[in-house]
């Protein structure tokens, strides 16, 4: 199973790296979108309004990174996997992968942002904790929704409309996060939220191990 | 069609008697009883006979819909397909009932038809959800896959919303609505006690009566199928 996962990731990353333009139209849309979130405000000086930007900005990169982890497997691969190994193994693969693309894309997303606008958050330790594991939980998340749409057919936009309700849960927490990331908290409540955050990503992964074995078959 | 005595047809009926009993018995005991004259509520407060049960309902149904797509899942009968989808059908009218009385009680205490709440955020966001699962239905052809997705992204779906909707409200800002972690003093006040008994038949009348439209729904559905 392990092995199965390991191999998986790995074949992943080789064709991400053979279309090396994939990773960059990912790159380009963090910078655009970031870009023309500047032309339009200029100066962000509200915390409020930096964090709800910044994590609609992170949503969107996400819906347009992960879904198209699913698109890129042709039909006739699909068979073939089917012959080789679990759901399982391949929903944990898949998820584990987008949760990796996340996490470094988050990074980049937070380092152009901060480019552009000025940094408002005080504490770097506790915003890039819930940043790592916001991105994975949306990751988790946007990888089973975006299996169920494949599997439906396909589309960009049934991807969105099944994934922002889901996203909400998450957002609500990560939203929370930052503004205390960005003034003052407590480290005990800092500490109770980053412990629903994690608990909720490890049910979404549970969910989607539980629930892909469903999807798999035709 | 057979003919039922007058046992049979009570053991076949019953429940949607004591429905209709219940809810009769609710709308016309909560627009009688005495009630508290509070400070902000004064006689809105009757509002909780009908604005809480819509919720419980739908709560309810949407939980029954989840326990069809479990057993879809687990037999893949297509009649717990039609179950989970006419329940779904029937959450969202609650659903709507549910808001649609919430915003008008809402104006008349809080002063606007919507507050920034997190129950109210959650209850917005589960008919989203729903609705967004009508949609993949919508996009699906083949019956089977059709039934099987919508079952998987009703499950997933239902477990994030409990999330959103029972625990973080408890963990999070204090909500207008009792019962959250912190009480606001807007929120509204306490149930007296005659109000208990018109409350309970009231939840377990409209649950009742959601059960029945849903039994209704489901028959048509499959004579429809069979007409076919």
């Amino acid at each position: 199973m392990i092995n199965h996962i390991k191999h998986l990731i790995i074949k992943d990353l080789r064709i991400e790296w053979r279309q090396k333009h994939a990773l960059g139209g990912a790159l380009l849309y963090i910078l655009s979108t970031v870009f023309i979130c500047y032309l339009a405000l200029q100066r962000l000086i509200d915390l409020r309004v930096w964090s709800a930007l910044f994590w609609i900005i992170i949503v969107f990169v996400s819906i347009h990174t992960v879904s198209r982890s699913f698109i890129m497997e042709n039909r006739k691969r699909y068979y073939y996997y089917q012959t080789l190994t679990s759901p399982g193994a391949f929903i944990m693969s898949k998820t584990g992968y987008n949760n990796m693309l996340m996490c470094v894309l988050s990074l980049l997303t937070y380092a152009a942002y901060t480019l552009f606008f000025r940094d408002l958050i005080q504490h770097q330790l506790l915003f890039l904790v819930t940043l790592v594991l916001g991105s994975m939980g949306l990751a988790s998340m946007l990888t089973m929704t975006s299996a169920i749409a494949w599997k439906a057919g396909n589309s960009l936009s049934l991807v969105a409309i099944l994934s922002f309700p889901l996203a909400l849960p998450l957002l609500t927490l990560l939203i929370k996060l930052t503004k205390m990331a960005g003034g003052t908290f407590s480290t005990a409540e800092a500490l109770k939220f980053l412990l629903i955050l994690l608990l909720l990503n490890i049910i979404i992964n549970i969910l989607s191990f539980i629930l892909f074995p469903f999807i798999w078959k035709d | 069609m057979e003919r039922l005595g007058t046992v049979n047809w009570l053991r076949h009926y019953w429940w949607k008697l004591t429905g209709v009993f219940l809810v009769l018995y609710s709308v016309i005991a909560g627009l009688t009883i005495d009630v508290p004259d509070l400070p902000l509520v004064a006689q809105s407060i009757r509002n909780v006979f009908f604005h809480v049960c819509m919720w419980f309902s739908m709560i309810a149904v949407f939980f029954y819909a989840v326990i069809c797509s479990m057993r879809y899942l687990a037999t893949a009968k297509e009649d717990d397909d039609i179950k989970a989808l006419e329940a779904v059908y029937t959450g969202l009218f609650f659903g709507a009932a549910g808001i649609i009385t919430g915003m008008l009680w809402a104006k008349f205490t809080w002063g606007s038809y919507w507050v920034n709440d997190p129950k109210l955020n959650g209850a917005a966001v589960s008919m989203l959800a729903y609705m967004a699962y009508l949609v993949l239905r919508q996009s699906v052809n083949s019956k089977a896959l059709r039934a099987r997705l919508a079952a998987v992204y009703n499950l997933f779906a239902f477990v994030l919303l409990i999330v959103f909707v029972i625990i973080l409200p408890r963990v999070t800002d204090g909500s207008l609505h009792p019962g959250s972690a912190e009480e606001t003093p807007f929120a509204v006040a306490k149930m007296q006690g005659n109000m208990y008994p018109v409350f309970l038949s009231a939840a377990a009348g409209w649950i009742l009566t959601a059960s029945w439209i849903i039994n209704i729904r489901v028959r048509t559905v499959l004579l429809k199928n069979q007409l076919k």
